[in-house]
């Protein structure tokens, strides 16, 4: 009885650890979790797609888009949605279990991993056509010259504002240029009575994602975090914590948190993404967006966001034509104005933004910012991106709480991102 | 057991049919242990196996697919042993087990004395100490993260009405362990309170009054009857709590995520930090973290069944 109890105790843990070591999951989803091993290997018309869009119930605009796709293509879809941090540990399992699905929509800063991995086919061997794809967006799923997938659409981060939070402070929003003109902004909000600017600095990869802006606008490179614009851009963030102009919760704030912020009404900026556009226009109180400004004026490149749709390898190649077809169908002209409506994403290619705009001028913002966006994995970073960006966003919380000041923050996370990425 | 033992004695004195007979009484006695062999194999053996061999090789994502991870011994655990996020862990670990413990300890002691008196009222109020055992813990933990929040939590709320600065209960690395401490405890209380309390009632009254006819009252009474008698219940509830709290993860990763800048990090986050919180899965380190949680809990499992032995011996 007692041993029994004991080893139930020790088991509890067990549990636990094997969380830790994603044993857990491994023999469940081999065994029946996904039905696509059994479609596969009776080779029969059924393609399995998974997205991370569980918000996109079966009804929707989106589902019914994979289904029009997989008709054209002669076959019938599966589709399965998953929670995007799920998605990819899933999709690592499914590969190591030989049952990946035939499309996969993944977010892009992780193309890198599966495809480092050998999860994925290049568009060069399904001859998936990439021409026309803007080549920011392009870049967060190449490496060594290869593509990985075709950008589906792309989100990315800007500036809202509230118009009467400013004009109360007596802001021109046309002033803010720089992060100069910005910080006098914030002065003034604070003046007034009123808070400053809410984002998020939390300790996961949400916190890098928000910081990229002002580190990339500050003309800092991640290959050198501990460079004085580097330094500077932390320096920044920790200013405003420290004189009040954001509030100190921001360490602790995801996306969605810092954007309940900015929705009570009393914060004159948050910086935030394409998706909440949408929840903008509930907030009932006047708003604008601009872009992340530079250091030093203009536009700062922002990390893109977004999904890559790749097909996975599979050990039956005469799969690919119909994935192939599937892809296409998704990402090719009327289709992608469609696509990236449905997801309230920009699209990927000049002519569907152009269109994108014509029908709702309030875009026109983002898509400068998508333009000038930047992908994490970008510059042949690679599977070195996730390296860097645990240091950086470490070096932010640092700084941020206080326990290491912004000089100090980042000369340690560059010895440690040097170190992990040797 | 027992019955399948003394079947084959009784088929051999039946005599004429008594080779085969045996054999089929230990396919039975497989067949009914099966289930739990399989269960216990599956969902228990394998995934430990699991968790050690992963821990014992170098995987990064491409081996991890590939499956050819090569075997690279302890070289894990020297990682993890030489992270500078080792000696944090370890201590704050330490500190939120410990810190936990006592006060869960203490005020569920407190709360099961004064609701063993059965006054009216009693089993509702007791009742209703049970919420948090009952509540998910994301519910319970994103609550408490929302009342600590430092710009629009209600404690911050009480305490600038009561005159005090307000308290970056969540993104100060000088109070975040604190934070998730005081949620822990309140989330053990409950487990406390019932183990304690019917521990107390167990305590035969004869006992009390006795104590009473020779002049022991209040604090004595407690200190001579009342806690040597729970002393058994005491370190079975102590332990196990021990083993629970070792693990904690939720509160901690939905309340700071371990943070700000590591200082509410566990090993339990620390793992998970490693294996599932980075776009590029570390699965090994991360496998080693948990096992060296199994060893520890597993020193405190032994330590517990030796105390079970010792009580049913006595």
């Amino acid at each position: 009885m007692g041993l029994a109890a004991a080893s139930r105790r020790a088991t509890g843990l067990v549990s636990l650890a094997a969380l830790g070591g994603l044993v857990a999951c491994s023999s469940p989803s081999g065994g029946g979790g996904d039905p696509a091993g059994a479609s596969q290997a009776s080779g029969g018309g059924t393609y399995t797609i998974w997205d991370p869009y569980p918000q996109h119930d079966r009804s929707s605009e989106w589902v019914k888009l994979l289904e029009t796709c997989g008709t054209q293509a002669g076959v019938t879809i599966e589709r399965t949605a998953y929670d995007t941090t799920d998605l990819t540990n899933k999709a690592l399992l499914a590969a190591q279990q030989g049952n990946a699905p035939d499309v996969l929509i993944v977010d892009n800063p992780v193309v890198s991993t599966l495809a480092e991995a050998g999860v994925l086919t290049t568009a060069d061997e399904n001859k998936l056509d990439i021409s026309a794809i803007a080549p920011n967006l392009l870049a967060a799923g190449q490496s060594q010259g290869r593509t990985y997938g075709v950008p589906i659409g792309a989100n990315t981060l800007a500036l809202y504002y509230n118009r009467e939070v400013l004009k109360k402070a007596g802001v021109d929003i046309a002033s803010v240029k720089d992060w100069t003109s910005l910080t006098a902004a914030l002065q003034k909000v604070k003046a007034a009575g009123k808070k400053g600017i809410t984002f998020s600095a939390i300790g996961t990869e949400e916190g890098s994602f928000q910081f990229l802006p002002w580190f990339w606008g500050s003309g800092a490179r991640l290959t050198k975090l501990d460079s004085p614009e580097g330094v500077s851009a932390v320096a920044l963030w920790t200013d405003w914590l420290k004189k009040g102009y954001a509030p100190n919760s921001v360490i602790n704030n995801t996306q969605t948190t810092s954007w309940q912020e900015f929705a009570t009404g009393d914060f004159a900026f948050a910086e935030n993404g394409t998706w909440q556009l949408a929840g903008a226009k509930q907030a009932g109180f006047d708003y604008g967006t601009i872009p992340v400004p530079g250091k030093d004026g203009g536009t700062a490149p922002a990390p893109t966001g977004g999904e890559f749709v790749g097909i996975p390898v599979q050990k039956d190649v005469a799969r690919y034509p119909a994935s192939q077809k599937i892809v296409t169908c998704l990402t090719s002209g009327a289709n992608s104005l469609t696509t990236t409506t449905t997801l309230s994403y920009i699209a990927p290619t000049e002519q569907v933004r152009a269109e994108q705009v014509a029908r709702d001028p309030e875009l026109k913002v983002w898509v400068e910012a998508v333009e000038a966006a930047k992908g994490r994995t970008s510059d042949d970073l690679g599977t070195k991106y996730p390296k860097i960006s645990e240091p950086m966003w470490g070096a932010v919380q640092a700084a941020l709480s206080g326990s290491k000041s912004p000089q100090q923050a980042m000369t340690d996370a560059q010895a440690a991102a040097a170190s992990a990425t040797q | 057991m027992n019955r399948v033992s003394q079947a084959p004695a009784r088929a051999a004195a039946g005599g004429r049919r008594a080779a085969p007979r045996p054999r089929s009484g230990q396919w039975a006695a497989w067949a009914f242990l099966a289930p739990v062999v399989i269960y216990l194999v599956i969902f228990y053996a394998y995934p430990l196996y699991r968790n050690i061999e992963l821990s014992l090789r170098d995987y990064t994502v491409r081996s991890f697919v590939q499956g050819d991870a090569p075997f690279t011994g302890f070289a894990n655990y020297a990682k993890i042993l030489g992270d500078e996020t080792f000696g944090p862990a370890l201590w704050h670990t330490t500190m939120f087990t410990m810190v936990s413990l006592v006060f869960q300890f203490v005020i569920g002691l407190a709360l099961a004395m004064f609701f063993v008196k059965n006054f009216r009222l009693s089993a509702t109020l007791r009742a209703l100490f049970l919420v948090p055992w009952l509540l998910p813990l994301i519910v319970s933990s994103s609550t408490w993260s929302w009342m600590l929040n430092s710009d629009s939590g209600v404690v911050n709320a009480v305490l600038g009405v009561l005159g005090v600065e307000p308290v970056h209960w969540l993104t100060s690395p000088d109070w975040s362990l604190w934070s998730v401490i005081i949620a822990n405890i309140w989330i053990g209380i409950p487990f406390n309170l019932v183990v304690l309390y019917s521990g107390l009632q167990a305590i035969d009254p004869v006992i009390y009054e006795a104590a009473e006819l020779d002049g022991a009252t209040g604090w004595r009474r407690f200190w001579k009857v009342t806690f040597p008698l729970l002393r058994p219940v005491s370190a079975i509830t102590v332990l196990l709590g021990l083993v629970y709290t070792l693990k904690v993860f939720d509160i901690i990763w939905i309340m700071t995520k371990g943070g700000p800048s590591g200082s509410s990090t566990t090993f339990a986050t620390w793992s998970y930090r490693l294996g599932f919180g980075n776009l590029l899965p570390a699965f090994g380190p991360g496998a080693a973290v948990g096992n060296l949680l199994i060893v520890t809990a597993l020193i405190f499992g032994l330590i517990y069944i030796r105390v079970q032995r010792r009580r049913t011996l006595s």
